[in-house]
């Protein structure tokens, strides 16, 4: 018997990618009967769905950004289960991306499909390193899909974010991040590089900085950034770090702290102008998606002839995974964000 | 390459003048030499690689990268040498990072032809800032926003010394600075620049404001006329001599009638004038003679260029600046007087009994040679920089006429979405038919606020009749009151009269176009 290609039996509908024989949706964008959510980044994991599966963490995730949902049936799979969905079977591998993140592996009458959702290759200490899974077709985001995007050794960043903290001893460091995953990664690897100091979180990074501490992943002495009468006096700043979600760091919100030194972690950070647009005085390239050269790597690693492409920079990518004798397609799924947990 | 990099890669994106010194002083203390020495070129504007274009270093991306992928990147980063930078394919490479040196000492003796494959060579071992800082440093793109005088500030800082003590030094030196270097790190002592015949950083003014007239004791102060031309340094030492200009640049070639005729020596301050049967002409036949290497025989007879001392620095070997003014003053008649050089003579000593008498002489003056009254304090030594309260500019008030808004150009920059350049003229009669005509008379783009900058911008649109590119000609509808200081015959004008710095001084949104100015009551300002 041939296996059927996954052409013929996963569609792209309006609502997202759906498994016919399974009778689910993987990152539905809208509300559906039977979803299964890669990881919990907003774009990927909505409000809704009747039934969700998902890694024990990720459901964690979605509880706590979208809240209780009454009603909703939760199936918790550990990374490596096998489950039956309908005619199909599925398991969830890691991505890499943030904590609990999983590629979802489905498997038809002896035909796979690996939807990874967003991934990337490097370590990081806050959550399981990507596993690369053989399959027939990969779908791929492409956030990071020009060749210009090719992420530095975050360790590296982080050092030059040390060096600026010991030249302005008298000035405050704000990094710019987001709160699911970017935030505790920076902190993770704060903490790697021997820095044992309080790090000062904004009010709205604090319960996913708890959720990853409840999952077993130590992020040391963190503290509220509440500056002023009742918080910390604002001289303790000096010399110190303080994490806040993007939209915080060149608002009114930052104005509490000693003469900021406005930082940013982001893969977006490796273009100069995109840095400069944004005021950001110190940009720190530290992505949790997977940069240009490994994208094409990992088309390789899962030896998979074809790759399906989500979101993101798909003409480029399709042109340089064309060149190399795989077959791509664009599946042009609107509504995930670029900027969601990069 | 790597500290320079970084330095390059934090300046880019800091706006404070504080964050950056920290960040240059930071580097100063960390480089090794001559590495410093070649950034603090790079910094300054002093290091330029002709040899190296935009092109060669698309040609190079086009060796390692697929064109269509490096299209759709340069349309993403929208900059040549920050797209090859980050496109780069890295190949295994077993060479070192090069360090600056190594860049600016290859480069500085490679063909042209040969350029690129240098350049390859560096590309791979380097990380995608180290080639961004080697593509921008050969390319003259750097545009950090640091000034050479914030540098200066930088290596006064470094080396804990005054800023003066810098420029004192500054134009005696070439990158890659070693002796400022040694000095400033205090191995040797400062640079000895006693027989050489270097810039001496000038002593600036002050503009007078019209509310410190009345405070100021004037009694205490020299007045002198303040002459319409350029400033400039003679330094005559060790048997060389120089003419420099203001900032310092090296301008004697094109001004070899002054030079001939230094047969002294001595570092003199003074202006420099077109000077014909005696009279001093007007600003624009000295700009005839501005901004050339060399000069022509013509050039010489029609505008003879002439200098009026005002102060001497050194006679000599011997160092005057620290004189009160009036014995330089004195020291200088004496060596004019003893030296008598052709080409040169004294600005004159504005004698006044009081403030009154001055203000009356500066109203009446509508000399074209002088722009108003210098005053200087009797006292004071010669200080370099713009030190408070000792040179004061007392610029007489300027002219005004009204003249009618004729075409408007876009701006640059962040104007660059409004018609912010505005041409202006005056009424005549047309020479044949004797009807009414404008002719253009000056050109403004500034003295207006923003707001009415937005009101112009959207009266030109409403009034366009003509579009040629950038420029847009308008119905003859809206009234400028123009200020300038001065006003010049000009044959290259169509007017037959040139301003200098024309402003716009008030919109005058009432009145009639008709009722502008004629073109002879602008002659009749010519001084
Ligand atoms: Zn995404
Ligand atoms: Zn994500």
């Amino acid at each position: 018997m041939i296996a059927p290609h996954p052409e013929t039996w996963v569609e792209v509908r309006p609502q997202g990618l759906y498994v016919v024989p399974g009778g689910f949706y993987v990152d539905p964008l809208r509300a559906v009967d039977r979803a299964v959510i890669t990881h919990g980044h907003s774009d990927h994991a909505r409000p809704g769905h009747r039934a969700v599966l998902a890694t024990a963490e990720t459901l964690a995730i979605m509880d706590h950004r979208i809240g209780a949902q009454p009603g909703q049936a939760k199936q918790p799979l550990a990374y490596g289960e096998v489950v039956r969905l309908g005619e199909v079977e599925v398991s969830l591998h890691p991505a890499g991306h943030v904590l609990g993140s999983a590629q979802v592996l489905i498997e038809y009458r002896g035909s796979r499909i690996v939807v990874s959702g967003d991934y990337k290759r490097r370590a990081d200490p806050t959550c399981a390193p990507f596993v690369p899974v053989r399959c027939d077709v990969f779908v791929t985001e492409a956030t990071f899909g020009l060749p210009v995007f090719r992420h530095p050794d975050d360790r590296a960043e982080i050092a030059r974010l040390l060096d600026s903290v010991r030249l302005f001893p008298e000035r405050c460091h704000v990094v710019g991040v987001y709160s699911l995953g970017k935030a505790q990664r920076v902190i993770g690897l704060l903490r790697e590089a021997g820095w044992d100091r309080p790090i000062y979180a904004h009010g709205a990074l604090l319960p996913m900085c708890a959720l990853y501490e409840a999952h077993g992943v130590s992020l040391g002495d963190l503290r509220p950034a509440t500056a002023g009468a009742k918080g910390v006096p604002k001289d303790e700043f000096k010399g110190g770090i303080v994490l806040a979600p993007p939209s915080a760091i060149i608002d009114r919100w930052a104005r509490r702290l000693p003469d900021p030194v406005v930082c940013m972690a982001s893969g977006w950070m490796r273009v100069r102008q995109r840095a400069r647009q944004g005021g950001v005085e110190l940009p720190l390239v530290i992505s949790d998606h997977a940069d240009w050269d490994e994208l094409l790597q990992t088309f390789d690693d899962v030896g998979a002839p074809e790759v399906w492409i989500t979101h993101g920079r798909e003409e480029a990518l399709m042109h340089a995974a064309n060149a190399r004798g795989y077959r791509a397609r664009a599946l042009a799924l609107v509504g995930y964000e670029d900027e969601g947990g990069s | 390459m790597t500290p320079f990099a970084q330095l390059l890669d934090r300046l880019i994106y800091t706006p404070s003048r504080n964050t950056k010194l920290a960040l240059i002083v930071d580097y100063f203390r960390h480089a090794p030499d001559p590495d410093r020495g070649w950034a603090l070129a790079a910094l300054t504007g002093a290091l330029s690689f002709p040899g190296v274009k935009a092109g060669a270093i698309r040609e190079l991306a086009m060796r390692r990268v697929d064109p269509v992928l490096f299209g759709w990147s340069y349309d993403y980063v929208g900059d040549l040498a920050e797209t090859t930078a980050l496109i780069w394919p890295e190949r295994r490479s077993n060479r070192a990072w090069p360090t600056l040196s190594e860049v600016v000492e290859r480069l500085r003796t490679t063909a042209r032809s040969d350029a690129p494959d240098v350049i390859e060579e560096w590309l791979d071992p380097l990380d995608a800032t180290g080639r961004w800082a080697l593509l921008k440093l050969i390319t003259g793109g750097l545009r950090v926003g640091v000034s050479a005088r914030l540098a200066k500030v930088a290596l006064a800082e470094y080396g804990g010394v005054d800023p003066t003590e810098i420029e004192e030094v500054w134009h005696g030196l070439e990158p890659p600075y070693g002796e400022l270097f040694a000095w400033l790190d205090r191995r040797t002592p400062r640079p000895d620049l006693e027989d050489k015949p270097v810039f001496r950083p000038p002593m600036l003014a002050h503009p007078l404001e019209d509310d410190e007239v009345e405070g100021l004791d004037f009694s205490a102060f020299l007045a002198e006329w303040k002459w319409d031309g350029i400033r400039v340094q003679i330094v005559a030492r060790g048997g060389e001599k120089r003419l420099y200009s203001r900032t310092g640049d090296d301008i004697g070639a094109a001004f070899p009638d002054v030079l001939d005729h230094v047969t002294f020596e001595a570092v003199l301050d003074g202006e420099l004038l077109v000077v014909a049967g005696g009279e001093v002409r007007p600003f624009n036949e000295l700009q005839q003679r501005l901004n050339r290497k060399t000069v022509t025989g013509a050039m010489l007879r029609k505008y003879p260029a002439f200098v009026r001392l005002y102060d001497i620095l050194f006679e000599g070997a011997e160092d005057l600046r620290d004189l009160p003014l009036v014995e330089r003053r004195a020291r200088l008649e004496a060596f004019h007087a003893r030296t008598a050089p052709q080409r040169m003579d004294l600005s004159a000593i504005v004698e006044f009994a009081g403030r009154d008498e001055l203000e009356a002489l500066r109203a009446g003056a509508r000399d074209t040679a002088t722009e108003g009254l210098m005053l200087k304090r009797r006292d004071a030594p010669y200080v370099a920089g713009r030190p408070k309260g000792l040179w004061y500019k007392w610029k007489r008030g300027p002219l005004t006429v009204d003249a009618v808004l004729m075409y408007a150009q876009r701006g640059h920059g962040k104007r660059s979405s409004f018609y912010s350049d505005y041409t202006f003229g005056a009424w005549r009669e047309h020479p044949e038919t004797g009807a009414p005509e404008l002719v253009p008379v000056g050109k403004a783009y500034f003295g207006f606020t923003d707001d009415e900058l937005k009101l112009l911008d959207k009266w030109v649109r409403d009034h366009t009749v003509n579009r040629f590119g950038p420029v847009r000609e308008v119905t003859h509808g809206l009234v400028f009151e123009v200020a300038f200081d001065s006003i010049h015959r000009s044959p290259r004008h169509k007017s037959g009269v040139a301003m200098r710095f024309p402003r716009i001084s008030r919109i005058r949104w009432d009145k009639p176009a008709a009722e502008a100015d004629r073109l002879e009551t602008l002659e009749k300002l010519i001084g």
